[in-house]
């Protein structure tokens, strides 16, 4: 930890709980719920976010004295959709399979509202240091909520985990799990579970719908 | 029906593949602009009318991509496109219907991080889909979009009245909705197949 940038714990981890991207401020649900029906596809895309996150993140604070007011949206677009394509060609590389798996979804990381958000919000204003701090406890919050809700998809869904079989052969899966609605369902699920934590706790916080955070 | 029939591929995109309830792209606005009726169905159909604007040119662009062989410029191409396409829609909005314009407030220049447009553009080239199913894609896509929100809309003005869970207020109640609708949109998973 450095005092001259003033980075702190809370730089870090409030993505983590107060500040989570997906259970607090709702952004990126798109590829949330449309790649966690197995704990393997949250997990990878929750890493591929993160590194978009961060690269783009440092990029776009270095950047943040040349980027004029006018254009910087367009020039964040451009800088993140190029970090994406090189994750995109990096998971065809590695694994196809898991490619296949993911599909469109990698490349529309692009689109994803946390990374435009973070940009817009935190990088464009703040060093580098900072923001590579903040976007990994972001990236972490992210990877942590997707991996949950992967993971309690494939357990429900499949009864397995990584593909590994927990139950054995009299399990009955529950497949509606896997399916589009089990995503809606189990996020719906642990949004109450997060906020009854939180109402416990004594601490209030104020969601938003969608992405007005973003811009 | 064959599958790359115009009619299968209409109703594939509006019904069995609904965007928003099969395939979760364009959840930002589903979420945050279908409040209330007046305001969701203007905001399906300016969806709608940047799908296939946008739907055309990535066609073009493809093409163009694929002639030269930079097809690893796809995205920023496709996204630089969409921009455009917003910025298009936002200035006649704000020309002829002021009011509208000032409703749908931010969600109006989010249409260019609403992924089901980025989707929409990226699926009909993944699929080679040639210029007139392609039409037909945005078209389906868009009246899928608009109907999704307009049914979700209709839904949350009524369970305003209704007195919930003070944790379930909000997110959690929209989200679970929506898996409810996206379970009965399941049903039209048998008119030809999902995929």
């Amino acid at each position: 930890m450095s005092k001259k940038d003033g980075i702190t714990w809370e730089t870090f981890a409030d993505g983590l709980w107060r500040d989570n991207p997906v259970l607090v401020m709702l952004l990126g649900l798109c590829p949330t719920l449309a790649v966690s029906n197995s704990a393997i596809n949250s997990l990878s895309m929750g890493l591929a976010t993160t590194f978009v996150l961060i690269s783009s993140g440092a990029l776009i604070s270095l950047l943040r004295r040349f980027i004029p007011r006018q254009v910087r949206i367009a020039t964040y677009i451009v800088i993140i959709a190029t970090f994406v394509t090189m994750v995109d060609y990096t998971i065809q590389a590695i694994s196809l399979d898991l490619y296949n798996a993911l599909g469109a979804f990698i490349q529309l990381i692009v689109v994803n509202c946390i990374i435009l958000g973070r940009a817009e919000a935190y990088a464009s204003k703040n060093p580098l240091g900072k923001t590579v701090v903040n976007a990994l406890g972001m990236g972490t919050g992210f990877t942590l909520a997707l991996f949950t809700l992967g993971a309690i998809r494939e357990i429900l869904g499949a009864g397995s985990l990584f593909g590994v079989d927990l139950f054995g052969p009299s399990f009955e899966p529950w497949v509606v799990m896997i399916l589009p609605p089990g995503g809606f369902i189990v996020l719906s699920l642990m949004l109450l579970a997060f906020n009854f934590i939180n109402a416990r706790a004594g601490r209030k916080i104020e969601q938003s719908e969608g992405c007005s955070h973003a811009a | 029906m064959q599958p790359d029939s115009l009619i299968f591929i209409f109703l594939n995109a509006a019904l069995m593949n609904n965007f928003v309830l099969a395939l979760f792209l364009g959840l930002c606005p589903f979420l945050g602009v279908s409040g209330k009726l007046e305001t969701a169905v203007p905001m399906g159909l300016a969806t709608s009318f940047v799908m296939l604007v946008s739907s055309l040119c990535a066609y073009v662009i493809n093409l163009i991509l694929v002639r030269y062989d930079i097809e690893f410029l796809r995205l920023i191409a496709y996204i630089a496109v969409i921009a455009s396409a917003v910025q298009l829609v936002e200035m006649t909005m704000k020309k002829y219907t002021p009011g509208l314009f000032r409703s749908l407030g931010i969600f109006l220049p989010l249409i260019t991080t609403n992924c089901a447009i980025l989707g929409l553009a990226l699926f009909q080239t993944f699929k080679h889909y040639d210029f007139f199913q392609s039409v037909v894609y945005a078209l389906g896509a868009g009246a899928g979009f608009t109907l999704a929100i307009a049914l979700m809309a209709g839904l949350r003005e009524k369970l305003d009245l209704s007195d919930v869970p003070g944790i379930a207020k909000g997110a959690a109640l929209s989200l679970m909705l929506g898996g409810l609708l996206s379970l009965s949109f399941m049903g039209f998973a048998g008119l030809g197949g999902a995929h």
